[in-house]
């Protein structure tokens, strides 16, 4: 089994093919949406594959140490931050084509018109735990 | 078996094994063990005295740890004497760990979990899912906890307040998993109410009933949120309300009002009204205006706007928004909500994808995110 990260991004990514903004949509369209987020993360329980799925608010600040006695420097939140990730999934497959194959049902998740939004998800395997026989 | 009942009786055995002498952190541990034993045993075997039971097989849980645990000399001449009977449990006991375990050294997220292991009987495991976080977390999470209350003096009177807060905490944090966290807050919050006489603690407890009321209400069966005035009121439990009410009424009567009876007071006017359109806005403005006397919370008065705006038409929630920080959260919903009421749709839609942006949970963020879209889709039209 291997780990995988499906990135979803705010900006960042090149464009979705059916790339228009949620609040465009119709409320049924909407529903229509998350019922297939929902369906999806949970099939994958279903065949053990999920492991985790977290979604993030846009604005950030950055952070970093100013030295020993002072408080942490912080900085932001940019609006010209190129990229911007808006949430995660986790999951654990036998393969790497299961992956970019489960990657691609969530990207066929309906939008506008309730036609898939073909959005650009971006598929990062975990680093793992070094194997007991190597030899 | 009915494990509330099991977990009813955690805080009065800990006292007991307390005030035979065992420091707080060793009779927890010893408490927690029993009450995975009787998990295990009474269903097929149920005991005759369940709190003699637990009494006695979480004294002996004490012993073998104690003994196992070499170093620990001191308490083993302590235990090698059968202990004395004890005094009888009382009531006072349980007040007495409620208050240690919201004691003020402790950080909020360690008060909350130590109050549901020590007084509500959960194991670290159901904490940890409710939570969201690694058992081990929370595992570490409450040893620091009882570390740090450890030394503290059994028999002191606490801060009511904290304790309040502590358990508004957890009411708060609505369920997830198999740990309903909102019942738990309630049973907490009556046991208490049990223990001690005081209004605060009615006003909570009813502000509690009021709003676990319309829980099957608030959700949709897809999950989405369903606002206060579009939610199906037949689905709202009278029981729960009447108790509320009820509750409510007995504590105001006293006249010492505090923040959590003017917030009920407001729920309970809500469960009162029949249909949205019946609300009575002017005595919750007047709630309002009371709970800011009684509370800095400027939340306070971002509700109050939006009470105002249906007691008194839109622009007068608008004119007593403008007086409200537009940094607080939901500041931007209340405006679109507000603008909307105004007969500004372009406004309001921009607005809720603007609130949507800022949302602090997803619930929030679709809900939002709905309205933008229901605007606009009728602005096409």
């Amino acid at each position: 089994m291997a780990k995988y990260l499906l990135l979803k991004h705010y900006r960042g990514g090149p464009a979705a093919v059916n790339d228009v903004p949620m609040d465009q949509w119709t409320p049924a369209e909407i529903s229509a949406h998350m019922q297939y987020m929902r369906d999806f993360a949970a099939r994958l329980e279903g065949t053990g594959e999920f492991v985790d799925g977290q979604a993030l608010a846009p604005e950030g600040t950055f952070v970093r140490y100013d030295g020993e006695g002072r408080p942490p420097v912080t900085d932001g939140p940019f609006a010209e931050t190129k990229d911007l990730i808006a949430g995660w999934m986790v999951i654990d497959v036998d393969s790497y084509d299961r992956a970019v194959e489960l990657a691609g049902e969530l990207s066929a998740a309906p939008g506008a018109g309730g036609k898939p939004i073909h959005e650009w998800l971006e598929l990062r395997p975990f680093l793992s735990e070094p194997p007991t026989i190597t030899e | 078996m009915d494990e509330t009942l099991l977990r009813s009786l955690t805080p009065s055995v800990l006292g007991i094994l307390v005030r035979r002498g065992i420091d707080f952190a060793a009779a927890e541990d010893a408490v927690q063990d029993a009450l995975v034993e009787a998990v295990r045993v009474w269903p097929a075997d149920p005991p005759r005295d369940p709190k003699g039971w637990l009494t006695t097989v979480a004294w002996r849980r004490f012993l073998d740890a104690a003994r196992a645990d070499a170093a620990r000399r001191r308490r083993e001449d302590l235990v090698d004497e059968e202990p004395a009977p004890g005094p009888a449990p009382t009531v006072d006991d349980t007040l007495q760990l409620y208050f240690l375990c919201a004691h003020p050294s402790l950080t909020p997220s360690s008060a909350v979990a130590l109050t549901l292991r020590a007084v509500g009987g959960l194991t670290t495991r159901q904490i940890a899912h409710a939570y969201l976080v690694p058992e081990a977390t929370m595992a570490q999470r409450i040893s620091r906890a009882k570390r740090t209350v450890s030394g503290l003096r059994f028999d002191r009177p606490g801060d009511v307040a904290t304790v309040l807060r502590v358990l508004y905490l957890v009411f708060n944090e609505g369920y997830s998993g198999d740990v309903d966290l909102a019942a738990e807050a309630i049973r907490l919050t009556r046991q208490l109410a049990a223990a001690i006489d005081h209004p605060e603690v009615a006003g909570l407890l009813a502000l509690m009933l009021l709003h676990h009321a319309r829980r099957a209400a608030r959700t949709a069966p897809d999950g989405s949120l369903v606002p206060l005035a579009e939610q199906d009121r037949s689905r709202w439990d009278t029981r729960s309300i009447a108790e509320g009410v009820e509750i409510l009424q007995a504590a105001l009567a006293r006249d010492q009002l505090g923040e959590f009876q003017a917030q009920a007071a407001i729920a309970a006017l809500h469960a009162d009204a029949p249909t949205a359109a019946e609300t009575d806005w002017v005595q919750i403005v007047e709630w309002y205006d009371e709970l800011a006397r009684l509370t800095a919370n400027p939340v306070v008065r971002l509700n109050r706007a939006v009470a105002v705006g249906e007691a008194d038409g839109p622009r007068a929630g608008l004119t007593a928004l403008a007086a409200v920080d537009d940094a607080l959260p939901r500041y931007t919903a209340v405006a679109a909500y507000l603008h909307e009421r105004d007969g500004d749709p372009a406004t309001a839609a921009r607005l809720y994808a603007e609130a949507a942006q800022q949302a602090p949970n997803l619930a929030e963020r679709d809900h939002l995110t709905r309205q933008a879209a229901r605007l606009n889709a009728l602005r096409r039209r």
